[in-house]
């Protein structure tokens, strides 16, 4: 059985990832890593029993991480598949962003993936086998006005990424990220229509991706025939470059 | 828990087949150092990966950096620790 553990279990991208796993591998487990908001996620598990498991994760938190994974190996034996997809933006000029806006932003997006990797790399390495998937941003190379701390935080997942690749090749594990570009979730939703508009003109494609899109590309970097491939960073934008 | 020669040589076999060596266990002498050019050449990276090769073959727990200097000088090093542990 492979388990996969997904965090930001109960926002649309965590979502679509979850289902892609649970639809397209019928022999594995799913837990999605979720906080006090999990009303989504408990549906998802609900439609695929116990196949799908809901683990509370506060994910800037390394003890809860620590728990978290002891939760899933302790139930499941092993941790396969991780995917760090939790994250939060609050933008902001960086003259007029607070400290906040600042620390919040690279806490939630760039603290919880060094946890989240350090929290599952040993069991890993035990395996000799492990699939690890950090959801970046395009903001990571693209870095658009009012994303200071986003965007740096983003780009810093890449390197990381990049960095762990090295460090545990030779233990049959792979560390990837992915760097969406604009993605159909409530991420969007505070856009309205004009800026909605101005947006897609600016994509090659001219359409917002959906979060199924970027589900199948996580989903591949996680599976057995993706194993040469680490270190990479993906971009999912509609092409955008 | 096998000791004495027979444990040596399931270390040499158990670190060729984790670090992916190009090495048969006989080319191996038990105090052959396990870091830097004049021996294995092997790194940090590979440090770490033996460390947790260690406790799922034998049982092993190398908690901290400092023990780790210490054990993980040569096979016989890693035995030695193995044996004082049984």
């Amino acid at each position: 059985m492979r388990v996969i553990l997904v965090t930001g279990g109960n926002g649309g991208l965590g979502l679509a990832i979850g289902r892609w796993f649970l639809e397209k591998d019928p022999e594995c487990r799913v837990w999605l890593g979720v906080r006090s908001s999990r009303e989504r996620a408990e549906a998802l598990s609900a439609e695929f029993s116990d196949r799908c498991r809901l683990v509370t994760l506060e994910v800037t938190d390394r003890s809860a991480w620590e728990s978290a994974v002891e939760e899933i190996v302790e139930s499941d034996g092993r941790i396969d598949v991780l995917v760090n997809n939790a994250g939060v933006h609050r933008d902001a000029l960086l003259a007029t962003m607070t400290d906040e806006d600042w620390s919040s932003v690279i806490s939630s997006n760039l603290d919880s993936v060094f946890y989240g990797c350090r929290a599952v790399i040993r069991t890993m390495m035990g395996q000799r086998f492990g699939r690890i998937v950090n959801i970046a941003s395009l903001s990571a190379v693209l870095p658009p006005v009012g994303q200071t701390n986003y965007a740096a935080a983003k780009s810093g997942v890449v390197t990381l990424s990049r960095t762990l690749a090295k460090e545990v090749a030779r233990a049959g594990i792979t560390v990837n990220s992915i760097l969406p570009g604009y993605i159909e979730t409530e991420a969007l939703s505070d856009m309205d229509d004009a800026a909605a508009k101005q947006a897609k003109a600016g994509i090659p494609m001219r359409r917002f991706g959906r979060p199924e899109e970027v589900a199948a590309a996580v989903g591949f970097l996680a599976c057995q025939d993706a194993g040469y491939i680490t270190g990479s960073a993906l971009k999912i934008d509609g092409g955008i470059f | 828990m096998a000791e004495g020669a027979e444990l040596r040589t399931q270390i040499k076999e158990m670190m060729i087949d984790e670090l992916m060596l190009d090495f048969e266990a006989s080319e191996i002498e038990d105090k052959t150092p396990i870091f830097g050019a004049e021996g294995l050449g092997l790194d940090s990276v590979d440090a770490l990966q033996l460390v947790v090769a260690i406790e799922k073959h034998f049982g092993l727990k190398i908690g901290d950096a400092e023990k780790a200097k210490n054990v993980l000088q040569s096979v016989e090093t890693v035995a030695t620790e193995i044996e004082a542990k049984a």
